[in-house]
């Protein structure tokens, strides 16, 4: 017991006391004296309504992008393997390496104003100016997010895959069992569970992602930790910032306490 | 296997390759291939050169290189020394103190980076800790934000430990210290440099936080690639962020071999 006391005090005096001075920030407008004001602005203001509907059904659509594309890329390595399948896992575990804004830098060469895509069209075309003008547009995140994502989502269900006995898939086969059917009723009760884990997982991650948006620079697009770091470091409305940050942790660790739980569940 | 018929498998490979090469490897060779281009409009890159690598290894590159190394560095040691510690003393503690102290240590993981940051700058923006505008809140910043991560693993592997070979060392006289040094800790060394090389290379990554925080004498090489394509030099950017995977891959790929050497043992 006493040697549980000098992290969990590093921990409060490092993580749980500066979170706390945030939220009793955030109930004090400057120099005044403790009171809702801060939060009653925030929450009346367009660009905050804004960014948390952007930032909610981004997440959403992420997350139900990752968790089809995951489960799909998943199933092919798992159950029809090809030469090399192995190596792509690995490469997986790789890709989880890497920051998550190198996807924005990559997809601005590919769809950019001038990058590939557009670049091939207008010298097929001769037009002017490429189909491919999404980038700076929610769907630009979206396609990001997906990208980076999704091997959050492939690397659970591939190590739920690993512990499946091929003897159902066979058994089921040799009884008449046509893939998709071995699929729905075999397989993906199985999968459930690391999928509901890697889904909340990649649900909070979306949430809280911020390197994609900035990297992407688009006026459009504003999610809560972007508008956090707007108006503490561009805008110094400390106030502000800490309101948002409030409401932004609140929808996180909830939702991650759903997803321990979940995750639990499934003895993941 | 789930296909049987030729035709259909070759179909699923193709339908796997259509979707996982655009998705997953063209954005890391297109980061490649820009490192060493001066343009990019049409399919492949032109203007062929190594002059975004002679300025992505030296003056300020250089010395944001350096600086992510030292915060990297810095941030798992400590990190793995905090994580470590508590999930060893959380394994001592009955069912509902370890549950509540992994409960706390995860936590990092849920709250939003940005605002780990931002707690960050409001607690030690003024005395009796005074950091801001120092690297170490930097360090702090990333230690706090990749604990929870080393915690996660080492506590992992300490409920997968056999345990008869603490309860033998024991039985022979040995002191708990003893056992702890020279059993317990031995034997999951494997997994404690697994948690290391992943503190590191989330820390090496990390752009959140650090944005929030970074005093101007200390960018770390995110907050540079940033910079560069922010200000639209995107080539220069794409070397400086290969230069990055670069050394994060040399990293993981140094901290895997201490990892297969002792687990021979």
């Amino acid at each position: 017991m006493v040697w549980a006391l000098p992290p969990v005090a590093l921990l409060t005096l490092f993580f749980l006391y500066p979170l706390a001075l945030v939220v009793q920030q955030s109930f004090r407008p400057d120099g005044g004296g403790p009171s809702i004001q801060p939060y009653t602005e925030v929450f009346a203001s367009q660009a905050f309504r804004q960014a948390l509907w952007t930032t909610v059904w981004l997440a959403l659509a992420s997350t139900a992008g990752c968790l089809a594309l995951g489960f799909l890329l998943a199933l092919v390595i798992a159950f029809v393997p090809f030469p090399g399948a192995k190596a792509v896992a690995r490469f997986v575990d790789v890709f989880l390496s890497f920051p998550s804004f190198l996807i924005t830098l990559a997809l601005l060469f590919v769809y950019g104003g001038v990058g590939m895509a557009n670049g091939a069209w207008t010298g097929l075309t001769g037009a002017a100016q490429g189909p491919f003008q999404f980038l700076n547009t929610p769907w630009g995140v979206l396609l990001a997010e997906i990208t980076y994502f999704t091997p959050f989502v492939m690397r659970p269900l591939l190590a739920a895959f690993s512990q499946l006995d091929t003897a159902q898939l066979e058994a089921a086969g040799s009884l008449g069992a046509r893939a998709p059917r071995i699929v729905r009723t075999v397989i993906l009760p199985e999968a459930l569970p690391a999928l509901a884990a890697g889904g909340s997982l990649v649900l909070v991650l979306c949430l809280n992602e911020f390197g994609i948006v900035l990297f992407t620079g688009a006026k459009g697009v504003t999610t809560l930790p972007m508008l956090v770091y707007g108006k503490a470091i561009l805008e110094s409305d400390y106030p502000g910032a800490c309101v948002v940050a409030v409401v932004n942790v609140l929808i996180s660790v909830g939702l991650y306490g759903l997803y321990r739980v979940v995750s639990r569940r499934a003895g993941a | 296997m789930l296909v049987h018929s030729r035709g259909a498998r070759w179909a699923l490979w193709a339908v796997f390759l259509v979707l996982f090469l655009p998705l997953f490897a063209l954005p890391l060779l297109v980061v490649l291939g820009a490192s060493f281009a001066t343009h990019w409009s049409s399919v492949l890159p032109s203007g062929l050169t190594l002059a975004n690598y002679r300025s992505a290894t030296r003056g300020e590159a250089l010395q944001a290189l350096v600086t992510s190394l030292l915060t990297a560095t810095g941030a798992s040691l400590l990190a793995l020394a905090a994580g470590t510690w508590a999930a060893l003393a959380g394994a001592a503690l009955e069912k509902r103190g370890k549950r509540v102290l992994d409960a706390l240590f995860v936590l990092p993981v849920a709250v939003p980076s940005v605002v780990v940051g931002l707690s960050v700058l409001v607690a030690f923006s003024k005395p009796p800790l005074l950091l801001n505008g120092t690297r170490w809140i930097v360090i702090l910043a990333h230690t706090v934000l990749v604990t929870a991560f080393a915690h996660q693993s080492v506590s992992a592997a300490i409920t997968r430990l056999d345990p008869a070979y603490e309860q033998a060392a024991a039985s022979l006289g040995a002191r708990p210290s003893h056992v702890l040094w020279r059993v317990r800790l031995p034997l999951l060394l494997p997994s404690l440099t697994a948690a290391a090389g992943l503190c590191f290379a989330l820390s090496m990554g990390e752009l959140s936080a650090t944005m929030m925080l970074y005093p101007p004498d200390w960018t770390p090489l995110p907050v540079l690639i940033y910079a560069a394509t922010d200000r639209g030099a995107l080539f220069t950017g794409s070397a400086v962020a290969v230069v990055l995977m670069a050394a994060t891959l040399l990293v993981l790929f140094a901290v895997s071999r201490v990892r297969t050497r002792a687990s021979y043992r």
